[in-house]
Parts: structure tokens; C-alpha cells; sequence
């Protein structure tokens, strides 16, 4: 079992967690992911590692409650204990000195982005950072990422804070000169941000959070296509060259169990679970 | 007992054919006690029995079976674990026509004993009645061992060198012990809750358990040396599955056997959505191979609701890699096969579902390097065939986490680890391994052979490292 050892609300429906893994916290590195389930019954989520707090033994991870797992998840307090958590699995990011980079950051990923950040300025690299979101609840890590990077800015789908939508990097781009990048966030925004830096020919990197199982490269579950050829995100990736990506058909394999999703939450949450005679 | 008794084996029950297909219950459902002392009955006990060379784990088989013949159950388990600390798992999944059974002279004029049947019997029935645990002997030697994987070679090694007296800690990656017992062979041929017996007794034999531990990742080979470890074992499986290369694999609907089993087995997906992981099947399922890993996966595709399960196999019946028991099964559950067939393409719909597979028609050439004729294909033979479900088992290969972090520890350009066959000794002292890391993907008794060995050695090894 593995404790929560503190939860906090850091936007509606998005949560930090952090959990005593001892081990697992002594072998993390920015970019790479945890695989937790919370009981017997339960499946195997990834999470991308947030965090870690080596004095306490923990592992941070932010997680937005949308499926029936993370809902779950979000009800639990500390104190709690969850049944299952293994990592750190994936690679890390690629943590260079690279120079001045350009960071995206999507949602519940600013947290993950905020561990990246740290790591690249202790690299001496500077740093620029979107804090994006669909609405301005959706944004979480402003003060953090702020802090973090030497230039800083937030976006929303619908404008309700910041610049509205993506397409103000263009003119940043057409600017400023930067050596690489890193984007965080759901695979749309993620395919946004890699066609708005391929005109410049501006490496971005992307995390790939593609349906997973066991994380360790056995099921095949995750696998995507880059430049041409089938990779598995948890055992190649997480993070791949976001312009060598198939994003059209990442897009479709990360839609293959919605009707399920919907009926779980449906069963579970309307008609108050399975019952078995 | 006349001649004619003595030729024909006592059968097995199986569930019935028309039940079966729409659960996940055992197919095979063991001896009573009767069929067992009747089936017993049939042994020679041979003076010179040549039964127990067919053996990997070296079992004294006639004294088992004697043990049994006599109605002393408890002490025919005994026997058994003596030599064998799964006899439950043993007795049900091991390929007995080609090892002990091939070597029994009633085989001559008759059926062989069923040795197979009978160690499940004895093994059940110490099961039902509680599980006894050798009590710990007071031992001499001294020494921390790490066992790498809970599939059937780590659990054999943890066993035997907890029986010797080491402290023994294994290491799993996933979240439950057991390995491809756990999560590749389904429920209707390998009860879970067999599995788990079976993990309890050796964690009763003082073995630590730790689960979610991926070595290679949380720790490496090295460290786990730092930590305090004497002698390490390596028995992490085949864990990765191949696919065919082939265009259309990645559309939704297209699944590599590993995760289809996963799914169902390790996350009880068939049970969703009270468990949490699904799985979607559709009307028409084409499972692509011919090993035992096909069998399994066609027929939990059945189980699951499909309406017309296809096997497809590019050679012909007679290559079939799997048990003839489980092609059995299988064709009798109403599984269609589809012989000297290869996948070319898969097509899909605007979703990104598979929707048909483009197939081409084979032939048989040349005998290959496996001895076996070459599948050619036949030109212009290319059909289509209408699925909603593909899972491909086409085979696995070695995880690559520990080669990869490991220096010393030399492998083979099918990323298996290079060991000396006897010892199970890899290249990197202290270093040893067993199982399918090294063979490729075998069997469950092959793999508890090379932990058998492997534990011999490393007792061996920590007995002169300290100058014993």
C-alpha cells in the first residue's frame, strides 16, 4: 500500500497528490511517469511524475477528474492509501544545455512541466513558458512556472485569461530566437504547438501519454508512429520529436475505449455500480 | 487389473462444450479420488523407471503415484514437492506428451499414465486440505539472494534457495506475483487462485516479496549488488510481444496477444465494468499464430462474446506450435481454422478501427532452419476478411531493461541473456538467469528447470564465495 501523504486542490477537478514511495522518489527525473492503481478492482493509470520529495520519501503527481479512475482518485484524502504504484517507469526528458528554451505547458501538465523547468534552469538553460488552458480554470502552476522561467506566458482556448489560443507563439517565434522545446499537455495541443514550431524549424520536444497498461513494454497498448515507424511510448518515449509524430492516428488510438469510459462513469456513477447475484 | 484395463487411461472430466464458451471457469475438471486410485493403479512402478528422465524438475514420479495408488494423498504431494514447489501449476499446464508421458513403457501398448492428471490430483487435494510448510531448518549458510520476475523460473529458484536457507527477496514488476501464469494463461486453463496458492506456499517458505519493483528502473543489477546482495537471478520472461511489420497494425481493434491477455487475465477485463480495465471483442475475431498463446487468446475471445473466432496460421495443421490438448479444445469450442493463411494488411474505417484484413493463401516449400517446410505465398491468392478484432500472437521477445542497464552482461542479437546451459552462469559474476530471457519464449516447465539449475549453482557459488 501507499499512502497520500498530502492533497491539494490547485484548480477545480485538479489535484496534487503526493505519495510516500520511498524508492521510487530516489530514482525519478523529470519527464518520466508512475503507474498507480488504487485497488484490487481497479486499472493501471499512467501519471507523469511531478515531483519528488526526497526528505519526505514522496512522489507528486497532478491529476484532473475526469475518468472513473482519477474521480475516484480525487475523493481520497490524506491519509488514504492506494493499493498499487510503480515507477519511475519511461525515460526522462532530455535535460541539455541547450540554451534558450521555449516550454508549453497543457492543463493538469503544467506540473510535470513545472519539474522539467527546474531541472532545465539548473542546467543553466533560460526558459520561456506557456501556461495554457481551456478556460482560466483549467490553469494551474502560474505562480510556480512564473517564478521558474525568465519569460512567461498564459493562453486559454476561450480567452478568459491571457492570450486566447496557441497562435500568439507565432509572433514570439518570428521574434526570438530559441534552441529547443518541450510541450506538455493533451495530444491536440500538443499537435498545435509542434505546427506552429516546424515552420522554424525549432525541435519540440512532446510527452506522450498514450493508452497504457503495464508500462513496462509489454502490452503494446501505447504504441504510436514516429517518422514512419511503430514505437511504444513507455519503453521508447515518453517524450518523442513532436515532428516526426503521426498525430492523426494517436489522436484515433486515444479514443479507442470512450464508449467504455461512458458507460463505466455511467453505470458506476448514475446507477450505483455492478451488482453481482 | 486385467490387460485390457491396464491399456486405456482413466479420462478426465471436462466441462461441458455448449457451458464452457460463455465462462471463464477451468475447462479441465480434475480426478475425484476414484479415478485417481484406478488411474494410479495402471502404474508398473518400474524398477528401472525412465518416466522421471522426461522430467525438468526430476520428480520421483512412481513413488508419487504409489503414494497415491495407496490412498496416502497428502504424502504424494510431499513427494512431489520435494522436487517441485508448483505441482498444481505443473500438473496442468505442462506439456506431458513430450516428457514423462513419452517415456512410459504402457505407452508401448496403450496410453501412458496420465502423470500429468495425477500430480494435479494430489496437488489439489493438499490445496483443499491446507497447505503444509516444511518447517525452517536451522541452516549453515549465509547469504542474501535477489530473485529478478515471479514467472515460473523465479518462483522455482526463490523456492529452492529458501528450502537451502538464503534470504531470498523477489522482485516483480507488475502489481501481482506469478508472471506469465498471472497474466498470459487465462483463467480456464490456470485458475488464479491456483496461482496464488502456490505463491503463498513459497512466500511460507520465507520468501520476501516485493511487487511494482521494475529492475532496471527502480533499481539496476549493480545496485541491487550495493544493497547488499550476494547473488542475483535473472528470470524475467519474454515479455515483449512482436508484431508482424505489417501496414494497418496500429488501428484500434488491432491488439498483440500480450495486451488482449493482459487485459483479460491480469485486469479481469471480462469482468468489466465491475473491474475497471476494458476490452472491446465485436462479432469476428481473427487470432494470428499457431502456438498455445493463439489458443488461449481465440478461445477468451469466445468466452468473451465474439460470434465466429478464427485461428489463422500460415503452415498447416501438422506445424501447429501448439499442445494437440489445447487445438483440441479449441476446435471443439467451435474456433475455425483458417491453415496456410498469412495477414498482408489490415484495412479500417474512418475511426481508425480495423474493419477486414487483407490475406494471401501459402504454401509449403523447402524444409526451413527449424526443421520444419517453409510457408511460401501463393501469388494472386490475396482475399479479404471481414473482423472487428485482430490479436496478433505472433510470439514475444526478451525485455530489454536489464540488458540494457546491466554492463557485463552479454546477450544474443535476439536479446536473450548468453548463459552456460548447466549452471544457468551469465557472463557477469554472481549473475545468473533461467527462463524465457534466455531460451525465448518456451514452456512453464522448462523455464522451472533453469531455475532449478540456477539455484543449484548459485548455492554452489555463495558455499565457495564463503569458503564453505
Amino acid at each position: 500500500m501507499y499512502e497520500i501523504v498530502a492533497k491539494r486542490e490547485v484548480a477545480p477537478n485538479i489535484y496534487l497528490i503526493e505519495l510516500a514511495a520511498e524508492d521510487v522518489a530516489k530514482k525519478s527525473q523529470p519527464g518520466q511517469f508512475v503507474i498507480l492503481r488504487l485497488d484490487d478492482k481497479g486499472e493501471r493509470i499512467p501519471l507523469t511524475i511531478a515531483g519528488v520529495d526526497l526528505e519526505k520519501g514522496t512522489v507528486a503527481a497532478a491529476v484532473h477528474s475526469v475518468g472513473r479512475t482519477t474521480k475516484k482518485l480525487a475523493k481520497m484524502n490524506a491519509g488514504d492509501s492506494i493499493m498499487d504504484l510503480s515507477g519511475p517507469l519511461g525515460n526522462p526528458a532530455e535535460i541539455g544545455k541547450f540554451g534558450r528554451v521555449l516550454l508549453v505547458g497543457g492543463g493538469v501538465w503544467c506540473a510535470p512541466l513545472y519539474y522539467v523547468a527546474q531541472a532545465l534552469r539548473e542546467k543553466g538553460n533560460e526558459v520561456a513558458t506557456v501556461a495554457a488552458g481551456r478556460t482560466k480554470n483549467d490553469l494551474i502552476f502560474e505562480k510556480e512556472l512564473k517564478e521558474v522561467s525568465n519569460e512567461f506566458y498564459v493562453a486559454t482556448d476561450d480567452g478568459s485569461k491571457g492570450y486566447q489560443g496557441l497562435s500568439f507563439l507565432k509572433d514570439v517565434l518570428k521574434t526570438q530566437k530559441f534552441d529547443h522545446s518541450i510541450a506538455m499537455g493533451p495530444v491536440v495541443m500538443l499537435q498545435t504547438v509542434t505546427e506552429i514550431t516546424k515552420p522554424y524549424s525549432l525541435k519540440t520536444m512532446v510527452t506522450l501519454a498514450s493508452i497504457m497498461v503495464d508500462g513496462t513494454g509489454m502490452c503494446g497498448s501505447c504504441r504510436v508512429t514516429v517518422a514512419g515507424e511503430t514505437k511504444f511510448a513507455c519503453m521508447d518515449g515518453p517524450e518523442f520529436d513532436g515532428h516526426q509524430v503521426d498525430f492523426e492516428q494517436l489522436i484515433k488510438r486515444q479514443r479507442i475505449y470512450l464508449p467504455e469510459e461512458r458507460m463505466a462513469s455511467m453505470i458506476h456513477e448514475k446507477l450505483g455500480g455492478v451488482k453481482r447475484g | 487389473m486385467d490387460k485390457e484395463q491396464r491399456k486405456h487411461e482413466v479420462p478426465m472430466a471436462k466441462q461441458d462444450v455448449l457451458e464452457r464458451i460463455h465462462n471463464f471457469y477451468e475447462v479441465a475438471l480434475g480426478y475425484t479420488e476414484e479415478q485417481a486410485v484406478a488411474e494410479a493403479e495402471r502404474c508398473l512402478q518400474c524398477p528401472k523407471p525412465s518416466c522421471i528422465q522426461g522430467c525438468p524438475v526430476e520428480i520421483d514420479i512412481p513413488a508419487f503415484i504409489k503414494e497415491i495408488k495407496d490412498g496416502n494423498f497428502l504424502a504424494a504431494s510431499a513427494k512431489l514437492k520435494e522436487k517441485n514447489s508448483l505441482p498444481a501449476i505443473c500438473g496442468r499446464v505442462c506439456p506431458q506428451e513430450n516428457q514423462c508421458q513419452k517415456f512410459c513403457v504402457l505407452g508401448k501398448m496403450g496410453d501412458p499414465i496420465s502423470i500429468g492428471r495425477l500430480e494435479r490430483f494430489a496437488s489439489d487435494y493438499e490445496q483443499l486440505k491446507g497447505v503444509t510448510v516444511p518447517p525452517k531448518q536451522e541452516s549453515s549458510v549465509k547469504g542474501r539472494v535477489a530473485i529478478v520476475g515471479s514467472g515460473p523460473a523465479g518462483l522455482t529458484a526463490a523456492a529452492d534457495l529458501a528450502k537451502l536457507g538464503y534470504e531470498v527477496v523477489m522482485f516483480e514488476s507488475l502489481h501481482s506475483t506469478g508472471g506469465v501464469l498471472m497474466y498470459g494463461i487465462p483463467e480456464f486453463r490456470m485458475p488464479k487462485k491456483i496461482v496464488q496458492a502456490e505463491v503463498d506456499y513459497i512466500k511460507k517458505l520465507g520468501v520476501e516479496v516485493k511487487t511494482n519493483y521494475t529492475i532496471g528502473k527502480i533499481f539496476t543489477i549493480n545496485e541491487l549488488f550495493a544493497s547488499g546482495f550476494d547473488a542475483i537471478f535473472v528470470g524475467s520472461g519474454a515479455g515483449l510481444p512482436r508484431f508482424m511489420r505489417i501496414p494497418g497494425e496500429n488501428f484500434g481493434g488491432v491488439y498483440s496477444a500480450n495486451e488482449f491477455l493482459i487485459r483479460v487475465n491480469l485486469m479481469k477485463a471480462y469482468l468489466f465494468p465491475e473491474y475497471d480495465t476494458p476490452i472491446r471483442i465485436g462479432k469476428k475475431v481473427a487470432v494470428i499464430g499457431g502456438g498455445n498463446v493463439a489458443m488461449d487468446s481465440a478461445r477468451s475471445a469466445l468466452r468473451l462474446g465474439a460470434e465466429e473466432v478464427y485461428i489463422v496460421y500460415r503452415r498447416s495443421k501438422q506445424e501447429l506450435p501448439a499442445r494437440a490438448e489445447e487445438a483440441e479444445n479449441a476446435e471443439e469450442e467451435g474456433i475455425i481454422f483458417r491453415f496456410l493463411t498469412n495477414p498482408v494488411k489490415f484495412l479500417g474505417d474512418e475511426s481508425g478501427w480495423v474493419k477486414e484484413i487483407e490475406c494471401i493463401k501459402m504454401e509449403l516449400g523447402e524444409p526451413d532452419a527449424s526443421g520444419r517446410r517453409r510457408p511460401l505465398p501463393i501469388e494472386g491468392s490475396e482475399f479479404i476478411m471481414d473482423v472487428d478484432t485482430a490479436v496478433i500472437a505472433i510470439g514475444q521477445t526478451p525485455n530489454p531493461l536489464i540488458q540494457r542497464t546491466t554492463e557485463g552482461l552479454e546477450t544474443t542479437k535476439w536479446g536473450t541473456i548468453v548463459v552456460q546451459e548447466e549452471t544457468g552462469e551469465t557472463t557477469k559474476k554472481g549473475v545468473y538467469a533461467g527462463g524465457d530471457v534466455v531460451s525465448g519464449a518456451a514452456t512453464v516447465i522448462s523455464a522451472m528447470g533453469a531455475g532449478k539449475r540456477a539455484a543449484r549453482s548459485i548455492h554452489k557459488y555463495l558455499m565457495s564465495k564463503n569458503g564453505a
